[in-house]
C-alpha cells in the first residue's frame, strides 16, 4: 500500500512541478486572481452591496471555473497522447488508476493554491466588517470541491483526444451543461424525450444549485456525496478511457 | 532464474479488420541481441508494444522472466526497459529531473538512484546536457536520454524501437557500441529497418512482414540459406563481341550468364544458377579453353538486404 501511494505521489509531484516549469502557472494564477477580483468588485458590486460577506466573490466561481478548469486540465492526457509519453507511463510498473489519480490530484492541488492566493479578499472583508467566517470557510471548501468535479471531468475528456484545444472545448461545453442542469434550458430538452426520473436526476446534478446551497453555509451530506461521486465517476471513466484510447 | 527472459507464444493483435500481428512466437535468452526487421507497418512496433505491456494481445501469452505479463503486469514490467519509437520524453523537464522521475517510478532507492544517475551520465555521455531541458537537446541527445531512461533500473530485458533512427553516422556507431557493451547479461530486442545494424550488433535476426514472422535465425545462417543464389563474378582482360559472347554462354551451361563491359579492355561475366552454385574451378577451366585471361574472380555474396527483400517480397506476392 505504501508503495502504491508513493508512486501516486511521484506522479503528482511531477505534474504539480510541471505547472511551474513553464510560465503557464504564473499566467493562470494572474488570470484567476484578476478575473475573480474583477468579477467580485465590478460584476458582483462588492462595495455597493455594503455587506460583510463574500457572496459577490463566490457566486462567480462556477462561471470562472467553467473556463479556467478546462484550461488547467486539458493537457493532462491529451498532451501525453500527443507526445507519445503515454507509452513511457503505461510501461512503467504502475496501474492506470495510480496515473489518473496522481495527475488529477496535482491539478486539484494547483487549484487549491489559486484559491489560497485569493485569501487577501477574506482578510479585507474581516477588516471592513464582521463576516460569518464559518460560511466563508465552507464556501472555500465547496468551491474547491466543485473545482475538483470540473477538473475530473476535464481530465476524463482530455483522454479522448490528442488535441488540447478540443479537450478544452468539449470540457467547457460539458461543464456548461452540468452548471445549467437545474435550469429550464437543459431540463426542457431532456423532458421532451425522457421519463420523469431522468429529468429529476439531471436536475439534481446541477453544479449551480449544489454550490448556491454551499454559499449559504449549508453543507449537507448530499452535496458532499454529489461532488465526490462526480469526481470518482469521472476518474473511473478516465481510467477506462486511458486503457481504450492509449494506442489510438 | 530462467534464461529465457522473453517467451512470447502465438501473439495475435488486430485493429478493427487489420491483422497487425499474426501468431508470432518469439523467445529471447540472456546474452542475445535480437534484431526485428521488417518493412514499415510490418508489425514490429505492435509486437514490441505487446512485449512491454503497452498493448494487450488479442490472443497468445507473454512470459517475462517466467512471469505472466497478463496476470502479473506490474511485476513483469519491472524487468523491462523500453525505448518507444521516437524516444518520447517530457520536453519541459531537465535531463536530470526526467531520469530521476523515471528512476523513482522504477522503485530505485535514493542511494541506488544517485549511483545509477552517475553511471548513466558517464556511460551514455549525458554530462554536458545534464542540467538542460530536454526540449533544447539535439535529436542524438534526445535519443540518448531515451536510452538512459530505459537503462536506469539496469533491467534484464531491453526493448528498443528504432534506437538509431534519425542519428548521424557517428551517433549510430556510438549507439551500436553501447548496445554491444551492455548486451552481455541482458536480453535485447531492437527494431530497425537498417540491415547493416542487424549485421553489426545482432546475434539473431527476426524478419516480420504483414504481421507474420518469416525468418528467425542468426544473420550468418540466413546468409548460408541463401548461398545457392550466389553469383560468380569473373573479370577478364579480353574484348568480347556478340558472337564470342554467345559462344561463352553456350559453353558455360548455367541459367544466367551476363557479360558486361567494364572498361575499354576488360569485361565482367556474372554467372548464376537457380539450381546449383556455379563451380569456380569448372568455370575457370572452361574459360581457359576459350583463351580468356581471368584477372579477378569472386562470389558476390548475398547481403542481408537481399535476403530481406527476397523474403518480404515472397510473402507479399502470396
Amino acid at each position: 500500500m505504501d508503495n502504491y501511494l508513493h508512486k501516486t505521489y511521484i506522479i503528482l509531484d511531477r505534474e504539480l512541478k510541471g505547472y511551474f516549469r513553464t510560465p503557464l502557472a504564473s499566467i493562470f494564477l494572474l488570470v484567476f486572481l484578476a478575473l475573480s477580483s474583477g468579477m467580485t468588485f465590478f460584476l458582483g458590486r462588492f462595495f455597493e452591496r455594503d455587506q460583510a460577506d463574500l457572496t459577490a466573490f463566490f457566486s462567480w466561481h462556477p462561471w470562472l471555473f467553467l473556463v479556467l478548469m478546462p484550461a488547467i486540465g486539458m493537457r493532462l492526457w491529451a498532451e501525453e497522447r500527443r507526445s507519445g509519453t503515454i507509452e513511457l507511463l503505461i510501461t512503467l510498473p504502475v496501474t492506470n488508476t495510480q496515473l489518473v489519480v496522481g495527475k488529477f490530484l496535482a491539478s486539484w492541488i494547483f487549484t487549491l493554491i489559486a484559491l489560497i492566493l485569493t485569501m487577501p479578499i477574506w482578510i479585507t472583508v474581516n477588516y471592513l466588517g464582521e463576516p460569518d467566517n464559518h460560511v466563508i470557510l465552507v464556501s472555500y471548501f465547496g468551491s474547491w470541491l466543485m473545482a475538483g468535479a470540473f477538473l475530473s471531468l476535464t481530465s476524463c475528456l482530455s483522454a479522448l483526444t490528442k488535441n488540447q484545444v478540443i479537450a478544452f472545448i468539449i470540457s467547457s461545453i460539458s461543464g456548461f451543461v452540468l452548471i445549467m442542469a437545474g435550469f429550464n434550458l437543459v431540463l426542457s430538452a431532456v423532458r421532451s424525450w425522457s421519463p420523469n426520473w431522468i429529468t429529476e436526476t439531471v436536475s439534481s446534478m446541477s453544479f449551480l444549485s449544489h454550490f448556491s446551497r454551499i454559499q449559504m453555509g449549508v453543507f449537507d451530506l448530499s452535496t458532499l456525496v454529489f461532488f465526490f461521486s462526480m469526481i470518482i465517476l469521472c476518474l473511473w471513466i478516465n481510467v477506462q478511457l486511458v486503457q481504450v484510447k492509449k494506442a489510438d | 532464474m530462467s534464461d529465457k527472459l522473453i517467451n512470447a507464444k502465438n501473439l495475435k493483435k488486430s485493429f478493427d479488420q487489420f491483422i497487425a500481428v499474426d501468431k508470432i512466437n518469439l523467445q529471447v535468452d540472456r546474452g542475445e541481441v535480437v534484431g526485428f526487421l521488417g518493412p514499415n507497418g510490418a508489425g514490429k512496433s505492435t509486437t514490441m508494444k505487446m512485449l512491454t505491456g503497452f498493448l494487450e494481445p488479442d490472443d497468445g501469452e507473454i512470459f517475462i522472466n517466467g512471469i505472466d505479463l497478463k496476470s502479473n503486469p506490474l511485476k513483469a514490467k519491472e524487468y523491462i526497459g523500453y525505448l518507444p519509437e521516437g524516444a518520447p520524453s517530457y520536453s519541459d523537464m531537465l535531463v536530470s529531473d526526467f531520469l530521476t522521475f523515471i528512476g523513482k517510478m522504477r522503485g530505485l532507492s535514493n542511494k541506488k538512484l544517485s549511483s545509477r544517475l552517475e553511471e548513466m551520465a558517464d556511460q551514455i555521455n549525458l554530462k554536458e546536457m545534464w542540467d538542460r531541458p530536454v526540449e533544447i537537446l539535439s535529436k542524438g541527445f534526445k535519443r540518448r536520454v531515451g536510452i538512459a531512461q530505459a537503462l536506469i533500473h539496469d533491467p534484464d530485458i531491453l526493448i528498443l524501437d528504432e534506437p538509431t533512427d534519425g542519428l548521424d553516422p557517428n551517433q549510430k556507431h556510438e549507439m551500436r557500441n553501447l548496445i554491444k557493451k551492455i548486451s552481455k547479461n541482458k536480453a535485447i530486442v531492437i527494431s530497425t529497418h537498417i540491415l547493416e545494424e542487424v549485421e553489426a550488433v545482432c546475434s539473431r535476426a527476426v524478419i516480420i512482414s504483414n504481421g507474420k514472422l518469416l525468418a528467425n535465425d542468426t544473420p550468418k545462417n540466413l546468409e548460408n540459406k541463401f548461398l545457392n543464389r550466389n553469383t560468380l563474378s569473373i573479370k577478364v582482360s579480353n574484348k568480347i563481341n556478340n558472337v564470342f559472347s554467345k559462344e561463352i554462354k553456350s559453353l558455360l551451361k548455367y541459367d544466367d550468364v551476363k557479360i558486361q563491359k567494364t572498361d575499354i579492355s576488360t569485361h565482367t561475366l556474372l554467372i548464376s544458377d537457380s539450381k546449383k552454385n556455379p563451380n569456380l574451378n569448372t568455370v575457370l577451366k572452361q574459360l581457359s579453353k576459350l583463351k580468356l585471361d581471368v584477372i579477378e574472380a569472386n562470389f558476390q555474396k548475398v547481403s542481408l538486404e537481399e535476403i530481406f527483400r527476397t523474403i518480404t517480397s515472397e510473402n507479399n506476392s502470396k
